[in-house]
C-alpha cells in the first residue's frame, strides 16, 4: 500500500528548504521556496491504470485566485471529518508547513500575502501540460471530467457553455458528468451532449415522465486500459431540480438513486469489470455515506463540494477523491488492478501553480481564441480592491458581503440575499475589479436580481430552510451549498438543533431593532429558482455598484453568531 | 391490484386546504389506520421495500415504489399530510411481482410509511422521510 510520505510530496519538498517554522512569516517563508514544475509533477508511476480527476472547474479557463474555506463545519458522524478542517488544523493534520505551496494551495491563512508570492493557480493551459506529462507516463490514462463546467464566467454565458466545450474536448476526456450544465436549458445540454466526443454519464438522470433511466445520458461507460476492463459510472448532481431552476430541464428528474447505482455497479461487475470507478457529483459527505451503501466502486471522484484533499479518504474498500475546484488542482491516481480487484493505489493531488507550470502552447492558444471576441469587456476596469475578496465559507465571504450592498443600495432594499454557492475567484488588496471578475461571481443563465417583500416570519423560514440543507445530520439530506448570505441582516444559528429551531436573534443592522414576524420587509436577491423573475443582472447590479465605490474596502463580517459546532 | 386513486385525488384537495395540524392528532390517526391495517397484530420494522427520494423534487408528484416479495396487502401512509391514507395495494394469488409504483403529494418534509400484509399473516413496515424544500442555494 501505500505511505504517507508519496501523498505529501509538494509539500514536503518545499519545507524541506524551511529551516524555522515562521508563524506570522509566512510570506517571506514563501518566498525563499523555489517551485519547480518537476516538483509539482513528479509520480512514481505505479500499477497498471491512471486515472486523471478533473471537476468543477467552472468555466475558468485563465489562471486565478482562489482561497480555500475558514468556516466548513461538519455535523453528524462527519463532525471534525475531512473536509470540515481547516486552516492550521488542516496543516497539521497532513503535515503542512506553514508557509509552504501546500498551505497556500489548501488553507486560508495569509491568504493575499501568500497569493503576491505564489501567484495565480489554475488556467486550462497549464492543466493542459500536467496532463500530458501523465499521459507521457501513461498514454492511456482515463481523464474523467466531474463536472460544472460549462458555467460560470462571461464568456461561458456569451457563448452558451461552448467555449468550455472547444477547450475541453481539446483536452480530450474520456467521460464526463453534470450539474451546472443544466442551467444552460435541457436543449443546449442535449445539443451539446450530442456532439460530445466522450461519454456523458449519469446513471441518476431519469426522464421525469417515466421515471425510468433518460436515453441521452449513459449510466457507464467501459474501458480496456493496462489489460484492465474498467467501469466509469457517472453520478449527477442529485438534487438539480431543487437548488438550481427545475424549470430550465422540465425532462429529467436525478435524486441520489443508491438503488439503481447498486444495479449498475452490478451489472458491470456481470459484465467483467475489474475496475470500477465512481464519477461523482454528489459532494464529498453524500459520497462518503453512499460508499458505504453501495458495495462494489473501488474508487469514487468525488466533485460539487470543492474540497481539496491532499489524501484519498477510506470507506471500507472504497477509495475517495477530492480534487478541488476552478481548474486549481488536478488528482492523479494509479492504480495496480490485477485478478479483477484493486491491490493498491498511488495518489497526488497535483496544485496548479500558474507561475510554475509552463501552459501548453496549443490549449494556450484556443483559450485566447475563445475570449478574442471578447476581450475588450472582460478587460474593461470597473474598480479597484483593498480588500481581500473570496467567497467559501459556511456563512459569509467578503464577495458576498459586496454583492448584498450593491442589492442594498442599487436595488434600495432593506434586506439582501446572496446564493451560498461555492463557485468563484478569489481577489487580492490592490487587485482591479474587472468584468471579468465580476462575471467569474455572477455569471448564471438566472441571475435577475428580484426586489420583493417578504414577511419577518418568511424570512426565517428561508434561513430554516437552507440551514437544513447543509447541517442536516443525514448527508443525504444536504445539498452541498453554503448557507443563504445575508445582507442588512444579522442572525444567530445553532446548527446543532433541528430545521425551524436553528436561527434566532434575527436584527435588522440598519435600526438595530428584532425582526418583526409579521411586518414586511424589502428584500432584493438574485438566483431565484422560480419562473419569470424579473429585475436586472446581478452583474448589472455588482458593477453600477462597484463604479460608485471606485474602490472597494470592506469592514469584517460580524453579523452571523454561530454556535453548536 | 386494486389502486385507490380516488383517495389519492381527495388527498390533494385536503392538502390545499389545510397546512398543520397538531403532532398528536397525526401521530394517532396515523396509529389507528396501521391498527385497522393489522388488526392489532405486531409489526416487524423492516422487510418491505420503500423507494422515495431522500429530497422530493417536487412536493406536488413524488414517485414511491414499495414492494415486499409475497405480500397480500401493502398500505401506504403519509404520516404528515391532513390526510395520512394515501393507497393500499393488494396482490391476488397469481401476482407475479408484489411492487407497486406511483405518485404522492407531500404537504411538506415527513415520513412516508409503507406496511406489509405478508401471505402468513405476519406484518412488517418501513417509513422513509422525505424532504419537501423550497430550495435554491446549489454549490
Amino acid at each position: 500500500m501505500i505511505s504517507r510520505r508519496d501523498f505529501l510530496q509538494v509539500s514536503m519538498a518545499a519545507s524541506a528548504m524551511v529551516g524555522a517554522s515562521g508563524f506570522g512569516n509566512w510570506a517571506r517563508l514563501a518566498a525563499q521556496q523555489a517551485l519547480t514544475q518537476d516538483q509539482l509533477l513528479e509520480f512514481d508511476t505505479f500499477g497498471n491504470v491512471s486515472l486523471i480527476h478533473v471537476t468543477d472547474i467552472h468555466a475558468q479557463l485563465k489562471p486565478i485566485y482562489f482561497r480555500e474555506p475558514e468556516i466548513n463545519i461538519g455535523v453528524g458522524d462527519n463532525k471534525g471529518e475531512v473536509p470540515h478542517v481547516t486552516g492550521a488544523d488542516f496543516r497539521k493534520m497532513y503535515g503542512i508547513e506553514d508557509g509552504s505551496p501546500s498551505h497556500y494551495a489548501l488553507t486560508y491563512n495569509d491568504f493575499s500575502s501568500l497569493a503576491k508570492e505564489y501567484g495565480r493557480v489554475g488556467g486550462l493551459d497549464r492543466v493542459a501540460t500536467v496532463i500530458n506529462s501523465i499521459r507521457a507516463a501513461r498514454p492511456d490514462a482515463l481523464l474523467l471530467d466531474g463536472g460544472d463546467t460549462w458555467h460560470g464566467s462571461y464568456t461561458c454565458y456569451q457563448t452558451a457553455g461552448q467555449d468550455m466545450v472547444n477547450v475541453m474536448n481539446a483536452l480530450k476526456p474520456d467521460a464526463m458528468t453534470f450539474h451546472w450544465e443544466f442551467t444552460l436549458g435541457q436543449d443546449r445540454v442535449r445539443e451539446i451532449v450530442e456532439g460530445l466526443p466522450f461519454a456523458a454519464l449519469g446513471q441518476n438522470i431519469f426522464d421525469a415522465e417515466w421515471d425510468e433511466p433518460a436515453e441521452d445520458f449513459k449510466p457507464y461507460e467501459f474501458f480496456e486500459r493496462g489489460g484492465v476492463k474498467i467501469a466509469v459510472i457517472g453520478q449527477a448532481f442529485p438534487y438539480m431540480p431543487i437548488a438550481n431552476p427545475g424549470w430550465m430541464f422540465p425532462d429529467y428528474s436525478f435524486g441520489i438513486r443508491d438503488e439503481h447505482m447498486q444495479q449498475m455497479v452490478d451489472e458491470v461487475r456481470e459484465q467483467g469489470a475489474e475496475l470500477v470507478v465512481c464519477l461523482s457529483h454528489n459532494g464529498f459527505d453524500v459520497d462518503k455515506k453512499m460508499a458505504g451503501v453501495v458495495t462494489g466502486i473501488d474508487v469514487i471522484l468525488s466533485g460539487h463540494t470543492h474540497d481539496a484533499l491532499p489524501e484519498p479518504a477510506l470507506v471500507g474498500d472504497t477509495i475517495i477523491i477530492a480534487s478541488g475546484s476552478n481548474g486549481k488542482f488536478v488528482s492523479r491516481v494509479d492504480l495496480d488492478v490485477r485478478d479483477g480487484r484493486m491491490m493498491g493505489f498511488r495518489h497526488k493531488l497535483i496544485p496548479i501553480f500558474s507561475d510554475v507550470i509552463e501552459p501548453d502552447a496549443e490549449v494556450a492558444a484556443l483559450i485566447d481564441e475563445q475570449r478574442a471576441p471578447y476581450q475588450a469587456e472582460l478587460d474593461e476596469v470597473i474598480g479597484q480592491t483593498d480588500s481581500l475578496l473570496y467567497r467559501r465559507g459556511n456563512f459569509n465571504g467578503s464577495w458576498d458581503d459586496l454583492i448584498c450592498d450593491a442589492l442594498l443600495s442599487e436595488r434600495d432594499a432593506e434586506i439582501a440575499m446572496s446564493p451560498g454557492v461555492r463557485w468563484g475567484p478569489s481577489l487580492i488588496p490592490g487587485d482591479d475589479i474587472t468584468r471579468d471578475d465580476i462575471w467569474n461571481v455572477t455569471s448564471m443563465t438566472y441571475g435577475k436580481a428580484y426586489r420583493s417583500e417578504m414577511t419577518g416570519e418568511f424570512i426565517k423560514v428561508i434561513l430554516e430552510d437552507v440551514a437544513d440543507n447543509i447541517f442536516n445530520p443525514d448527508p443525504y439530506y444536504q445539498q452541498g451549498g453554503d448557507m443563504v448570505r445575508i445582507g442588512g441582516m444579522g442572525y444567530s444559528i445553532d446548527i446543532s438543533k433541528p430545521q425551524g429551531e436553528r436561527i434566532s436573534d434575527m436584527t435588522l443592522l440598519s435600526t438595530g431593532e428584532p425582526i418583526d414576524p409579521a411586518r414586511n420587509y424589502v428584500v432584493a436577491g438574485w438566483a431565484s429558482v422560480n419562473e419569470g423573475t424579473e429585475g436586472p443582472q446581478i452583474w448589472d447590479v455588482v458593477e453600477s455598484h462597484i463604479r460608485k465605490l471606485g474602490t472597494v474596502s470592506l469592514e469584517p463580517n460580524t453579523s452571523v453568531k454561530v454556535s453548536g459546532t | 391490484m386494486q389502486f385507490t386513486r380516488r383517495e389519492t385525488m381527495a388527498l390533494g384537495a385536503a392538502a390545499a386546504a389545510v397546512t398543520v395540524l397538531p403532532m398528536p392528532a397525526m401521530a394517532s390517526a396515523v396509529d389507528d389506520m396501521i391498527n385497522e391495517f393489522t388488526g392489532g397484530a405486531d409489526v416487524a420494522e423492516g422487510g418491505v421495500d420503500l423507494d422515495a427520494p431522500e429530497i422530493a423534487e417536487n412536493g406536488n408528484t413524488v414517485p414511491i415504489e414499495v414492494g415486499a416479495d409475497g405480500a397480500e396487502a401493502i398500505m401506504v401512509l403519509a404520516a404528515g399530510n391532513p390526510t395520512p391514507g394515501v393507497a393500499t395495494f393488494t396482490f391476488g394469488a397469481l401476482a407475479g411481482v408484489h411492487r407497486a409504483k406511483t405518485r404522492i403529494r407531500l404537504a411538506g418534509t415527513q415520513d412516508v410509511i409503507a406496511v406489509a400484509k405478508m401471505a402468513d399473516g405476519s406484518f412488517a413496515r418501513v417509513s422513509k422521510t422525505v424532504k419537501v424544500t423550497i430550495g435554491g442555494c446549489g454549490g
